[in-house]
Parts: structure tokens; sequence; C-alpha cells
């Protein structure tokens, strides 16, 4: 077993950080039939071999009978090289493309409920979310409600701030991405 | 013409060519028991577990290379197929799995002998199929059959609603199977496989590494002829054993934890590895920072997922392996490489697997010896365990499908029920089931069919008292602690034979092992089970122990 300096013990989480940080992160995109039981078959795939997904969106495409899977998971080449191969090789799965392997834009919609318990902390919070080019979809006497599009980087920089108001309910929808269009 | 769903299923499995079907029957089955009842074209095998029924359809498959078909009734029929269903998907043995499923109405409602096992068998199966509506039956099996055996081969599993079924609906075969998110890739890339003939020019030690998959390819000519044409050494794994012909003088034998000292040493020592439908097993390899260090490695596989998994490969060739050997046999000429094979003759004269015949005992190697004296042509299914080694290395395979055993899951209890669907895949052969104690006693009520039918198996238990591979670890890991492996308890299996109506011999030394082969092989009626008491505590040498690498493999104790 692992021991800090400190005598104390080495959290599974803080081993699980450590390990996030030598590996990369991808971005799949899995095209799948649009049918019952796929997901579970996509999601066995990787509980069974103890990866993790970090973020997961579901969608129908333009063609109804063609569902698109987003998905976001961590590892080193060899284990990416695998998940690859392994969703390839499902019977339902389409297509498979690592994004990550090109340019492409990456985008994920998160609603944040915020407490306004006074006028003034209302006033701020809306100047917020203006830098943010966040939109108020619901606003009571008590609370608000937001909704902020943008890339990883930029809905923690807005959630990190916003938690310094209180935030009382998040909901993200994950991840969705494609590749950039091509020059010519 | 509109028929029952269960109709509709019977017919559509015709046109798959299926000649049998394994199975037990139950309440959310009886529907196709009762469209089989009095089939001529297909011949339903009743057997005695459903376990034995997935084995059996497996063991056909094995045999024949066509897709094997158990069936069962809902929850604890469809759970006891599991482990037949595991054990074909380990080994990547072509199958459908047909189970009946509660009502559509009560689906999800933890209804009696309701079971998810769409959900049970996800990780252990290729693909699977519910059925809901009676007009999807036709569709559904024409597809579990093609992806039951191209591509990789795996089992597929059919759960089908119970009214599903008994409605009617319009039988129309599809011709053809289109599946637009599964094109396996069968041509491996020519650049790849030019690079490949380039490394087997330059290399100085090179080796063959053939598995499973040549067999499952029928690729075992190519192999053959890849092998001939450039003289390098082969050795063929515990799963491709009779793909080249152990009598070789190439021929390394299999290569791993109770390989031969040969093949492991030449992982060691070589330049070069082509491996062929062979995954890189984790009882092959030993530990992986000591497996082939100098070696280049070519790997050819049908399956992308199994290239670079346990190893890094230089030249990774996706394709079947009988279209990728046959372009790579065209570029390919004889390797200079005559020190080399010296070397390995040197090795196999040096080390060939040999035992010590121990006092009065029957030395279990000397049992499979003579089998192989008398039985050299037969079909081989062996179960798990140390005789399973002893087989793998004492009988000399010279032919595809003729060595059956479960090596990918390690099942005990698959061999006896596999020899049955083996005997009536190939009902002109001899049907040897190499077995141990503790693995017959496992799935021994198959022996009920095998009676019926008055199938001419010869069962052969190679029996040491013991769960003897266990014991083997204990003896050498765990100070000779015996925790539950000690099978002095089992009933006398002659006599039980005999109560089973087959023959039923005992052997108790070891100038009666010849004379009771040849009584078995005069016995054409029915089966004949003979008992051989071995010495008990013969252990399987050579052997790399767990997590050692392969040069450091203890040839015996002394
Ligand atoms: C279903 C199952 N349970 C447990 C094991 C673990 N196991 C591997 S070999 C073995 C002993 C087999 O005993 P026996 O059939 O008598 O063969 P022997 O090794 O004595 O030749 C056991 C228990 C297994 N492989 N399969
Ligand atoms: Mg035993």
């Amino acid at each position: 077993m692992a021991f800090r300096g400190s005598g104390q013990r080495t959290s599974r989480s803080d081993i699980i950080a450590k390990k996030m940080n030598s590996e990369e992160r991808h971005i799949f995109s899995v095209l799948v039939e649009n049918r019952f039981g796929v997901l579970a078959r996509v999601a066995g795939l990787f509980s069974g071999r103890g990866f993790n997904i970090d973020s997961l969106n579901v969608a129908e495409t333009h063609d109804r009978s063609i569902s698109q899977i987003t998905l976001v998971t961590h590892g080193d080449t060899q284990i990416i090289e695998q998940i690859y191969h392994h969703l390839n090789r499902l019977i339902d799965v389409i297509e498979v493309t690592d994004l990550s392997t090109d340019t492409h834009v990456e985008r994920e919609l998160v609603l944040i409920k915020i407490a306004t318990d006074n006028p003034q902390k209302r006033t701020e919070i809306l100047q917020v979310a203006e830098v943010f080019r966040g939109r108020v979809i619901d606003m009571k006497p008590a609370s608000l409600v937001l909704e902020i599009t943008g890339d990883e980087g930029k809905l923690k920089a807005a959630i990190d701030i916003f938690n310094t108001y209180g935030i009382l309910e998040l909901a993200r929808t994950g991840k969705i991405a494609m590749l950039r269009g091509s020059e010519s | 013409m509109e028929l029952s769903g269960a109709q509709i299923l019977v017919d559509s499995l015709k046109r798959e060519g299926v000649e049998y079907i394994f199975g037990v029957n139950g309440g959310a089955a009886m529907p196709i028991f009762d469209a089989l009842y009095g089939e001529t074209e297909i011949k339903l095998i009743p057997m005695r577990h459903e376990q034995g029924a997935s084995h059996a359809a497996d063991g056909y498959a094995r045999v024949t290379g066509d897709v094997g078909v158990a069936l069962a009734t809902s929850g604890p029929g469809a759970t006891n197929l599991v482990t037949g269903i595991a054990t074909a998907y380990m080994d990547s043995i072509p199958m459908v799995a047909i189970t009946g499923q509660v009502f559509t109405h009560y689906i999800g409602s933890d209804a009696f002998q309701e079971c998810d096992i769409i959900g049970v068998t996800r990780p252990v199966c290729k693909h699977s199929y519910l059925i809901k509506n009676s007009d999807e039956v036709a569709d559904v099996v024409a597809e579990a059959f093609h992806i039951a055996k191209t591509g990789k081969p795996g089992p597929v599993v059919i759960d089908i609603a119970k009214d599903a079924q008994m409605h009617e609906a319009l039988f129309q075969y599809p011709e053809t199977v289109d599946i637009r998110s599964y094109k396996p890739q069968v041509h491996g890339d020519p650049a790849q496989i030019a690079k490949a003939a380039a490394l087997i020019k330059e290399a100085k030690r090179p080796m063959l590494y053939a598995g499973g998959g040549v067999v499952l390819a029928n690729a075992s000519e190519e192999l053959r002829q890849l092998t001939l044409k450039t003289q390098i050494p082969i050795t063929v794994t515990l799963m491709g054993l009779g793909a080249f012909p152990e009598t070789h003088p190439l021929a390394m034998e299999m290569p791993g934890m109770h390989g031969s000292c040969c093949a492991n040493y030449a992982f060691t020592d070589a330049d070069l590895v082509i491996a062929i439908g062979a995954r890189f097993d984790d009882r092959v390899t030993g530990d992986l920072s000591k497996f082939a260090p100098n070696a280049k490695k070519v790997h050819i596989d049908i399956d992308a997922s199994c290239i670079g998994k346990n190893v890094p490969v230089d030249v990774p060739i996706v394709g079947d392996a009988k279209s990728v050997l046959t372009e790579l046999n065209k570029q390919v000429s004889t390797a200079d490489i005559d020190p080399w094979r010296n070397q390995i003759q040197e090795w196999k004269q040096k080390y060939p697997f040999e035992y010590e015949q121990k006092s009065d005992k029957v030395m279990p190697q000397y049992v499979i010896e003579q089998i192989y004296e008398h039985f050299s042509d037969a079909i081989v299914v062996a179960d798990v365990g140390q005789h399973q080694m002893w087989a793998a290395q004492y009988f000399k395979f010279t032919e595809p499908r003729q060595w059956l055993n479960s090596g990918g899951l390690g099942t005990m209890g698959f061999s006896l029920p596999a020899a049955i669907g083996a005997q009536l895949g190939c009902p002109d052969k001899t049907v040897v089931n190499i077995n141990g104690d503790g693995s017959y006693i496992m799935t021994i009520q198959e022996l009920v069919p095998a009676v019926t039918m008055k199938l001419p198996l010869k069962i052969f238990i190679i029996n040491n008292m013991y769960l003897g591979m266990v014991r083997q670890w204990q003896e050498l890991f765990h100070g000779k602690r015996y925790s539950a492996v000690d099978y002095h308890d089992n009933p006398d299996f002659a006599l039980l034979a005999q109560a089973f109506g087959a023959t039923g011999l005992r052997v108790e030394h070891t100038e009666d092992v010849v004379p009771a082969l040849q009584k078995a092989k005069g016995i054409t009626d029915g089966p004949v089970v003979i008992d051989f008491i071995v010495d008990e505590e013969e252990n399987v040498f050579p052997m790399v122990p767990a997590g050692a690498g392969l040069g450091d493999v203890i040839r015996g104790l002394s």
C-alpha cells in the first residue's frame, strides 16, 4: 500500500487524478444503429475493462436510424487504441472517429441555477453571465437559471466563478464535437 | 404463408443447414420444442443440462466448422447456457444460442422464470438479439448465423419472447445478409504483407507461432506451405494443435506454461516472431517484459483489437489467416538460417517431454502415449487440468480440428458434452474423450444421451483422485496445503458407467492399460468408460511458473 510522507494514506481519487495527468484525453465520435441496447454495449465495453467515461452524450442524428455517441475518455496510447478497436468491433457500431487526432470543435451546454437572495447579488450575477455570454432562461425572486455554452475551459471558468455565489443546481449535456471543415 | 414464430424459427434454421439442435425443454421455449416435434430434417438432441447443450453445440462447431445450435428455456435454462456461451466466446467458436423468454408484456416485471439473458450474456457473446415480434424471426436468424460464422467467429444469443413464438407472421427468408455496421476485413494490407516478407528474408533466428485462428480460418494448408517453403521452425499453441503436424522435424510443439522447452527457448532467442491467429495469451508469453525480447513481431489476426493488446507489434496485419498467408506464401523462399535450425534441433533432442516411471503406479503420461498409439487418427476432446496438458504434450496431433479443448475459458466439464457434439458432427471418426476425475463429474449426466444414441465414444478418465492441476499449484506454491482438492470420495466411475448403461472398466495396473484400450477399440455400439487409476501426485512439467519469463522454465522437479 502506498503511503504519503505525512503518514496519511493516499486516497484512491488521488491515485486516479495522478494517473489521469499522465494520460491523454480523447474524444470519440461513435455512429451507431439507433436501437435499444446499443448504449449498454458501449458502456459495458468500458465498465468490463475498468476504463472510465468522463463525458457521454447520445442523440439521434439527422438520419433517424443512426444515433451519435460523443464520448470523452482518457488513457495511455495503448488503452486508447484498445478502446478504438473494441468500439469498432461492436456489431451495431457503424463508424468510430477519434476526433482528438485532428483539429475539431467541441461544445457543451450547462444549466446553472443560482440563488439571488438580494437584488444586488442578482445584478452582479447577470454581469458575470454576460462575460460568459450566458443567457437567462428562468428568473424567480430567489433564483435564476443560466444557460452557457462553450468548450471545457470556458465552462470550468464559469462554474468556478458562479460557485462563489452558491450554485443551487447544475446540469450539463456532456460534450459534443466534430472535425473542422477542410480548407479547400 | 403465415406461420407461427416458432415454426418460422425452425424453418429458418433449416435454411441455414442446421442438422442438430442440443437443448433442454421448458415453459418459455415450449412452442419451439413443439415445432421441432416429429421434425426429420433437424434432429433435436435432448441433453441432461443446458450447460451440456451449449458444450455439445460447441463441440459440433469445432469439428465441422459450421454453426452449432443450443436451445433452452428462459430464466434458469438460459443462465445454465452461459458457461457454454462464454466458453465458445473465448475460443471464437461459431454458435447460436436460442433462449425462450417470458411474454413481452411480462418482460421487466420479475415474472416467473424471467431473466435478462441479453444483459447477462452481453460481455460473453459476439452479439445478441431480443425478439418481441414473430415477423423479426427470419431476419434475426439470418443475421445471427452470418455474424456467428464470419470475421472472428463467436456465439450469438437469440432471446425470443413466448408470444413472438406463438403469433403468426409471413415467412420470408432473406436471400442475403447485409449489415452496414459489420464488414469484417478479409484481405490483409499488401504493403504490410510485403514488409513481413522482407523481415522474413533478413531474419537469422525467425520462428512461426500459430494459434487457433489458423484452424478457425481453415488455413492449415497455407500454414503448412509457409513452413515448408521457408523451412522456419514453428510452434503451435494449445488452441491450434494439429494446424501443423507435430510429427514434422520443424515442429517445436506447444509453447507456454506447460509447453516444450524448445519452443520457449526459441521465443527467448528469436529475432523474428511471426504470429498467425494467436493472441500472445499470458499462458503462452509468461512475464511480458522477458517475452521474445530480441524479436521483431509480425502479427496476423482477423481481430484488430487483438493486435498490440499484450505485446507491441512491428508489423500488424489485419485479415483472414487464409487470405493473408496465401499472399505471403507468394513472396517467401527458403530461409538461410542453418545455425538456428541446428540450435532448435539440439533443444528438441535435449529436452523432449519426458516423465519418470514411478514404481508400480500407472503413469498418466503413459496412458496418453498408449491412447496415441491406439487412436492416433481419432478426434481428441480433452477437459481441463493436468490430463489436458499431458494430452496436449504426449498425443501428436497432425490434423486441424483433431484436438478440441476449452483453452480460453478453461471450462471443467466441457469435454463429455463436446465429445457428443463432435461425434454427431463426424460420425465416421473415432472420438476419444480424455477427462479428469474432477472435470468428468461436472457434466457426467451427459452420459445419458450418449448411451441413448449409442455413440461409440471412448471416455478415458485420468483418475488421480484429485483436482490435480490445483493440487500441483498447492504443492509448489502453497506448501502442500491441499485445500478442497481431494476427490478420493468420488464414486467408482466404472460401476457408475454401467449404471448409466455404458461399458465401464477400471484399470489399476500398467500392464492392463493396453488390453483395456484394445477392448475399448472393439466396442462400437455405445460409449465405453475406462477409469485409469493413475499416480496421484504426478505433476505436469515443464512448467513456467506464473509471472516468470519463458527462459526460466522448470524442466522437472529433480
Ligand atoms: C468450472 C471450473 N472450476 C474450477 C476450475 C479450476 N481448475 C482448473 S484445473 C482444475 C482441476 C481439474 O481436476 P481434474 O478434472 O481431476 O483434472 P486433473 O488436473 O486432476 O487432471 C480445477 C479445479 C476450472 N478450470 N473450471
Ligand atoms: Mg484429477
